[in-house]
């Protein structure tokens, strides 16, 4: 379990200082595929590298915390200071781009091997890489080859690999697909799906596309402006969503077969530059009463493990 | 116009030099580069505010004049090699084809031969024959290509761009697209090439009256530095006649510096924000 | 009838690597369309990267020249031999939206002055006129003159800076507006805006499309017409509902499997790797032969010829 405590992590730059994440409370329940969504600016990558620990300047946890809960590893407090030791270990972090994180001279299975702590590597490392590599149903002859020789979805395949050799308890992937085409997307996919299945860790998937979240997601988060407006099981979030933002999110979306009209939400997400107050949604919000630009939603559970940031869905939920 | 506070002090210092070589020179009672005008090696004083060289000349207007005389010759270079790299850069990178082949063929030239060999055989010929400006024209011509090199990667890069397309979707001609579209990238190299070039022309300048090439009697910051070194006033412990040049190097490429990168700074946050 | 888009045996070649590994990459071949309509239409064009959309798009825009073959745009001989418009010409009837709106402006200068140069130099107007046809051109995309002048791309929000483009676009009158991918980049809320006003300036003023795209949900949603390619060849063309409701093709029944969408869970079966890329280019016969649950050797050795089925498609397979 993961319990963020009100984390606000800001960025320091030569205009000031900026909340990415501004104030953030749940918990993230063990053994699901948890999808983080939202759009550019809404703060899920930096949320990401929170939940991570990697928090170098000009990142900083700036306030609240992050407390973890590994089964393994009970008894021992386990927070953003010290979760740099667990690293690859009980949280690994699936990037974005493969080609970008592998390094090009050098091949595949050296920087495998690489990841171990060299006090453990013994001469079955190797072996057990390429057992592990096959048991996922990749050609184990993979590792042997540099990275511009593989696809970029076999490269991908490589990265997941990686990333879940030590059957780390979290794993955390931002965006793992984006790069890459629908066909191979769906394969990286199901790969995540079966290694969940099977391993029953926590996987925390970025991603801006909400079909890759109704697809593989167990739980969904929506972001907004460096707030989290809804957080509840997938089936219920696509089903009926309660917040105006992922009910109108979802609306947009086109899908083949379906000949309605789909619009978009006018407006555009607030700068965080600006003195906010109030829901941040309200300017583009059609439901917006004077009490949502005058004071902001609290993060409400009002179905049991469905929490909503709203006004107005919390009065239609009483109302109902 | 807010100004940030690199350029208010790059400004402030290059007033200090500019204004300060070209007004107080009208105060001067003697020509400076005469000999003999004062008692050798006095130290500092009030009448004499960094004392005088073995010359007997008085360091600080020697090096008012120097500084005048440096400022000209490398402000008047630097803009001949800019104005050269930049339309050559410009052209041959945007352009490319046989036109790009030719330029870069004659940069690659000017840059293979090396500067020096060279001076030094036209110190030779006309030893002591030249005037400050045939030294000038030299520089021009081994200053130009480098950063013509680098303004024609820029265009090379920028060529490929987006906007490019839109701009000629837009109607744009080449020479249009070249001025309005490639050249404000291109600006910030020119301006670091403008800079780069007052320092080159300054120590080469320098380095060309130790052996004799240009008009040692002219005074420059070169120049101090060479009648410095030929009367040792390192081991004369004559620190203030050394120092005192190098420092107003110094100071002044801070200014340039200060002054170009808070421009540029400016005028990079306010793009964009109303 | 109007000729809308037609070409004939379009083939691009590239040459790829040094003296001695030299590749050869098809990136058009043999794409012959023909689309003759008295009203405007839209029409796209879907594929994975690689298969030669975007080629396709820069060959229309006579930004890349092709190794041979012709195409004709509004009856008018745009590619290939014979008697071409001048550039003048060219761009009153034939007008870009790029992938990327914040690429597609120079950030040194306003987005005006772009829509301002459009309107004197191409469409040849008066400098007074000019103005006007900007604050028409904005305000049928939504956006006001007044809130568009003097301002910098990075002043606008990615879907905001696109609609300025198709308004640049729009000045001079063109027939036909083609646009590579033109809200991929621009969020999920935003993108429907843009492809909105596609359909509504299709429908209300009268200007055609060919939308490059890899997202078969809003060519659906827009289409009259969609050609499906696969590494530089078309595999099927025709009406957009009746194929994408009905495809025939194996590469576009791929395709539709895979998409994540809301509303419609995948059947976990995986898909053929496809690692091989460039080979693939090279093959003689179809090139989807390698990845075909019906492949067989005829596949391999002969390149599928179009057949036109009796629902009025095209389809390049031996199996039609």
């Amino acid at each position: 379990m993961i319990r963020l405590n009100n984390v606000v992590a800001t960025y320091t730059t030569v205009r000031g200082q900026v909340n990415a994440v501004d104030g953030v409370t749940l918990t993230i329940p063990d053994g699901k595929i948890v999808g983080v969504a939202g759009e550019s600016g809404c703060g899920k990558t930096t949320l990401m590298k929170v939940i991570y620990g990697d928090l170098i300047y000009p990142l900083a946890l700036r306030q609240g915390s992050v407390d973890y809960e590994i089964d393994s590893m009970s008894g021992k407090p386990i927070t953003t200071r010290n979760i740099k030791d667990y690293w690859f270990k009980h949280i690994s972090y699936i990037p974005q781009s493969s080609m970008s994180s592998l390094n090009p001279v050098v091949r595949i299975r050296t920087q495998f091997v690489d990841f171990l702590p060299a006090g453990q590597r013994t001469n079955n490392t190797l072996e057990e890489i390429r057992n592990y590599v096959q048991s996922l149903d990749l050609p184990p002859e993979a590792i042997d080859a540099y990275p511009h020789q593989l696809s970029g979805g076999m490269r991908q395949r490589i990265m997941v690999a990686m990333g879940t050799f030590f059957r780390p308890e979290i794993i955390l992937a931002d965006e793992p697909t984006t790069a890459l085409d629908v066909v191979v997307q769906k394969g990286i996919l199901l790969l995540l799906m079966d290694i969940q299945a099977k391993m029953n860790n926590t996987i925390i998937l970025v991603s801006h596309d909400m079909g890759v979240h109704y697809q593989i997601t167990h739980k969904m988060l929506i972001m907004y402006a460096a707030k989290v407006v809804e957080f509840g099981d997938s089936e219920d979030v696509f089903a009926s969503p309660w917040h105006p933002y992922t009910r109108m999110l979802i609306e947009s979306l086109p899908t083949i077969g379906d000949d309605r009209m789909h619009t978009g939400i006018a407006g555009r997400p607030p700068s965080l530059w600006e003195d906010l107050h109030g829901c941040r949604f309200a300017p583009r919000c059609p439901l917006a009463t004077e009490l949502c630009r005058a004071e902001e939603p609290t993060f409400l559970e009002l179905k049991p493990e469905h929490f909503v940031a709203c006004h107005y869905a919390e009065k239609a939920f009483q109302n109902r | 116009m807010k100004m940030n506070i690199r350029l208010k002090i790059g400004l402030v210092i290059l007033a200090i030099f500019t204004l300060g070589s070209l007004i107080l020179p009208f105060f001067m009672k003697v020509d400076p580069s005469r000999q003999g005008s004062y008692p050798k090696n006095l130290p500092p004083s009030l009448e004499h505010p960094l004392g005088t060289n073995s010359l007997g000349q008085s360091i600080f207007w020697f090096l008012v004049i120097a500084i005048r005389n440096s400022l000209l010759l490398g402000v008047s270079v630097s803009c001949v090699t800019t104005l050269a790299a930049g339309i050559t850069g410009l052209v041959a990178g945007y352009v490319g084809g046989w036109l790009d082949r030719v330029l870069t063929a004659l940069m690659d030239t000017f840059i293979a031969i090396p500067a020096f060999p060279i001076l030094i055989v036209l110190s030779t010929l006309v030893r002591g024959q030249t005037s400050f400006w045939l030294v000038g024209v030299i520089l021009v011509f081994f200053g130009w290509p480098w950063s013509a090199r680098t303004v024609r990667s820029m265009a090379l890069t920028i060529r490929e761009r987006e906007f490019i397309s839109m701009a000629r979707f837009s109607g744009a001609s080449t020479l249009q697209v070249v001025f309005q579209e490639v050249f404000p990238y291109v600006y910030t190299l020119l301006v670091v090439a403008f800079i780069d070039a007052i320092l080159w022309v300054t120590t080469t300048e320098a380095a060309l009256a130790v052996i004799g090439l240009s008009k040692v009697e002219v005074p420059t910051l070169g120049s101090i530095i060479f009648w410095a070194l030929s009367y040792n006033a390192l081991f004369t412990k004559q620190y203030t006649w050394v120092l005192a040049p190098v420092v107003a190097t110094v100071i002044l490429f801070l200014g340039i510096f200060l002054t170009s990168t808070g421009y540029n700074h400016m005028y990079a946050t306010r793009r964009g924000h109303s | 009838m109007t000729t809308i888009l037609k070409t004939n045996k379009l083939n691009k070649v590239y040459r790829l690597g040094g003296l001695f590994n030299r590749i050869r990459i098809d990136a058009l071949d043999d794409v012959n369309l023909t689309i003759e309509s008295d009203e405007p239409v839209i029409i796209s064009i879907v594929g994975e990267s690689g298969s030669g959309k975007t080629t396709l798009a820069k060959v229309l825009l006579r930004l890349v020249k092709p190794t041979s073959g012709s195409a004709h745009v509004y009856d008018r001989l745009i590619v290939g031999e014979g008697e071409k418009p001048s550039n003048r010409e060219f761009f009153n009837s034939i007008q870009p939206i790029f992938q990327n709106p914040f690429e597609a402006f120079s950030s040194y200068r306003t987005v005006d002055a772009y829509l301002f140069e459009t309107a004197v130099r191409v469409a040849k107007l008066s400098k007074t006129d000019a103005v006007d046809a900007m604050a028409e051109a904005l305000r049928l995309v939504g956006l006001d003159y007044r809130d568009v002048r003097g301002k910098y791309p990075n002043q606008f929000s990615g879907g905001e800076l696109q609609r300025v483009s198709v308004a640049r676009a729009l000045i001079p009158h063109p027939d036909i507006i083609i646009a590579d991918e033109p809200v991929s980049m621009i969020d999920a809320s935003l993108r429907m805006n843009v492809i909105n006003l596609f359909l509504s300036l299709k429908e209300e003023f009268r200007r055609s499309f060919l939308y490059i795209t890899h997202d078969l949900a809003t060519a659906y949603y827009i289409s009259d017409y969609i050609a499906v390619m696969y590494r530089g060849c078309i595999v099927e063309f025709g009406d957009a509902r009746t194929i994408l409701a009905d495809p025939k093709h194996p590469y576009t029944q791929l395709l539709l499997d895979s998409i994540p969408e809301i509303g419609r869970k995948w059947d976990a079966e995986r898909t053929a790797l496809s690692d091989i890329e460039a080979k693939e280019y090279q093959y003689t016969g179809c090139r989807f032969c390698n990845r075909c649950p019906m492949s067989e050797d005829k596949c391999k050795a002969e390149r599928p010829p179009a057949t036109r089925t009796t629902d009025g498609r095209d389809i390049y397979c031996h199996f039609a």
